[in-house]
């Protein structure tokens, strides 16, 4: 959690204002409206109403107990979960020494390569999608892990490079140097050294990797919607055809899956500064 | 072996070797960046380039009914979206969605953003996280949320319904009003982030100053605080914007269909008509919409920074 800034505290106390508590209340409120489609979905998912509907007429735990059984929901979990375990790997292994190559060395298109491998996160994904379902289509890979993994590579490897950088930017290099010195070999430097040095990044960097990946939809549609869906995919498919709150039970544990990786980030590096 | 041999010590190098040593650690260098940069190089290419390249060549193709692909090099598949008045027409309610949740977006942000740029609580970090947290959560799920709150049977109109407010619930889904709703709340976090790192030069003292050379509260706020926000502010509304403008999931579940923007378009051309030259260029022109924007805000941003 970081300190407030202790220079720029009040000296002296100003008389009491009205328009403060106003100010106070207006922030409360738009916390509220923030928060509001999650804050709902927790009630909807507790709430005994058949159909959706206001205001609920008793509490129950049967939407919870219901998601077992839901085959789609199941599937869909398995195969979201498999892409990202898998995507976090293969990102965080093509983008810590990448982090790496361009915090520790010196080259003429650095400035070039760092923007390249940030880029994805300025192309609109629909844009990427319809490029890997037309690419994937001749190459047999649409409604395959392969292409789904492929597709959430791109979009995922940017959070990894960016909290890793971050974590290389606030250490210097002294002591990779002593190690060096002292005789370490390059492997040795980075195990014991440099990996400790980064690993709030590299953390941060794969549980935001995970997520995206977890709760990506736009892709996963395009790339498998027929073949292999997505948890996303099954959760967006059902609220357009059904009415009832076993998606709201779902989307609760969705939510607090979520929950856990923003508390992650926040210990290890602050939740601001990795997703600045 | 003692160990005090162990460290040799290093032999000072006569003048005309450094020069080669320099060049051996350099190649070193060399190889080992290149080593660490590949595999994510690599990566990018399959993942990012070659799809991207892929869906340019293919706006160049022709397409026909039934998803048949004439491979040739024609213009055609953009003189159609840019002669037919739909195509005008949607890209246009793109526009306008763009502009509207960008400025409705950077409305309810900001009091939140100055408060957390100004808050000198304990609770300032954990009040910061809460607020950008949604990022990490869900869009379709954000999305449902929604539909419960604005839906026909949902909290909005159940409330009013039950004190009798009103007779028939208001339509708040399906159409474009929802959408709205939806997004402004959705982009909400990427505006206050973006609103937080563009008020760095607001500061109390500045504040306090005018206060005591006389100015009021009114005057204090649109001479001192504004302009030194609106920096952060054109940041939050571009970003909403291009971030709106390409947004697929919420258009789809809260347009329920009648609600159509350049996304929902390249989706239905995709998997329903199958016309892929076609969804492709649409992509290329939304790309170029963003482009463009991109373009604007730099320097925009070089001028007000500079």
């Amino acid at each position: 959690m970081s300190s407030a800034n202790a220079s720029s505290a009040k000296v002296f106390k100003p008389r009491f204002n009205p328009a403060k508590p106003a100010f106070g209340a207006l922030v409360f409120l738009l916390y509220l409206f923030l928060l509001a489609p999650l804050l709902i979905v927790f009630v909807v998912s507790f709430a005994s109403n058949q159909y959706l509907s206001f205001p609920p007429e008793g509490i129950t735990l049967k939407w919870y107990e219901m998601l077992p059984q839901e085959s789609t929901f199941m599937e869909g979990m398995k195969v979201s979960l498999i892409v990202a375990v898998i995507v976090t790997l293969i990102v965080l292994a093509l983008g810590v020494p990448a982090a790496l190559a361009l915090d520790r060395f010196e080259f003429k298109a650095k400035a070039a390569v760092q923007s390249f491998f940030l880029s994805p996160l300025l192309i609109p994904s629909i844009v990427l999608a319809l490029g890997m379902v037309l690419l994937f289509g001749p190459l047999e890979l649409n409604n395959t892990y392969a292409g789904i993994i492929i597709g959430h590579v791109a979009i995922t490897i940017p959070f990894v490079i960016r909290t890793t950088l971050m974590s290389l930017a606030t250490t210097d290099t002294s002591c990779e140097a002593a190690a060096r010195i002292l005789g370490a070999d390059s492997w040795t430097v980075f195990r014991r050294v440099t990996l400790p040095i980064i690993q709030p990044g590299v953390i941060a960097g794969g549980v935001i990797a995970f997520i995206v990946s977890f709760d990506e939809a736009v892709i996963s549609l395009f790339v498998a919607e027929s073949g292999l869906p997505t948890l996303p995919v099954q959760v967006l498919r059902y609220v357009e055809n059904s009415a009832d709150a076993a998606v709201a039970a779902l989307s609760v544990i969705l939510i607090l899956i979520s929950l856990a990786v923003v508390v992650v980030v926040e210990r290890v590096m602050g939740l601001r500064k990795a997703l600045r | 072996m003692t160990v005090l041999e162990a460290p040799a010590a290093p032999e000072r190098p006569r003048a005309q070797d450094e020069g080669q040593l320099e060049r051996a650690t350099e190649r070193r260098n060399r190889r080992t960046y290149l080593a660490l940069l590949l595999p994510g190089l690599l990566g990018l290419l399959v993942s990012f380039v070659f799809p991207l390249a892929y869906m340019v060549r293919m706006s160049f193709n022709q397409g026909a009914p039934d998803g048949v692909i004439v491979e040739t090099f024609t213009l055609d598949t953009y003189i159609q979206p840019l002669t037919d008045p739909y195509y005008w027409r949607v890209t246009l309610d793109t526009f306008q969605m763009g502009v509207t949740v960008g400025i409705l977006c950077v409305i309810v942000s900001y009091p939140v953003a100055l408060f957390l740029a100004r808050s000198t609580s304990k609770w300032r970090g954990l009040l910061i996280a809460i607020a950008i947290a949604p990022l990490l959560t869900s869009a379709v799920v954000r999305t449902y949320g929604w539909m419960v709150i604005l839906g026909t049977n949902g909290l909005i109109n159940s409330s009013l319904g039950g004190l009798g407010l009103i007779d028939t619930p208001l339509k708040l889904t399906n159409n474009m009003t929802g959408v709205t709703i939806g997004l402004v709340e959705i982009f909400m976090p990427y505006a206050i982030l973006a609103m937080i790192s563009g008020f760095g030069r607001l500061s109390p003292q500045l504040e306090e100053a005018a206060g005591s050379l006389g100015a009021s509260k009114f005057k204090v706020f649109t001479r001192v605080t504004l302009p030194l926000c609106l920096p952060g502010l054109l940041t939050a509304f571009l970003l909403v914007f291009v971030l709106s403008i390409s947004t697929f999931i919420t258009p789809r579940l809260l347009g329920g269909g009648s609600v159509q923007v350049l996304a929902t378009e390249i989706y239905d051309q995709t998997t329903g008509l199958l016309n892929w030259p076609f969804a492709a260029a649409l992509s290329v022109i939304l790309l170029v919409l963003f482009g463009l924007i991109i373009a604007v805000y730099q320097r925009l941003t070089k001028k007000i920074g500079g």
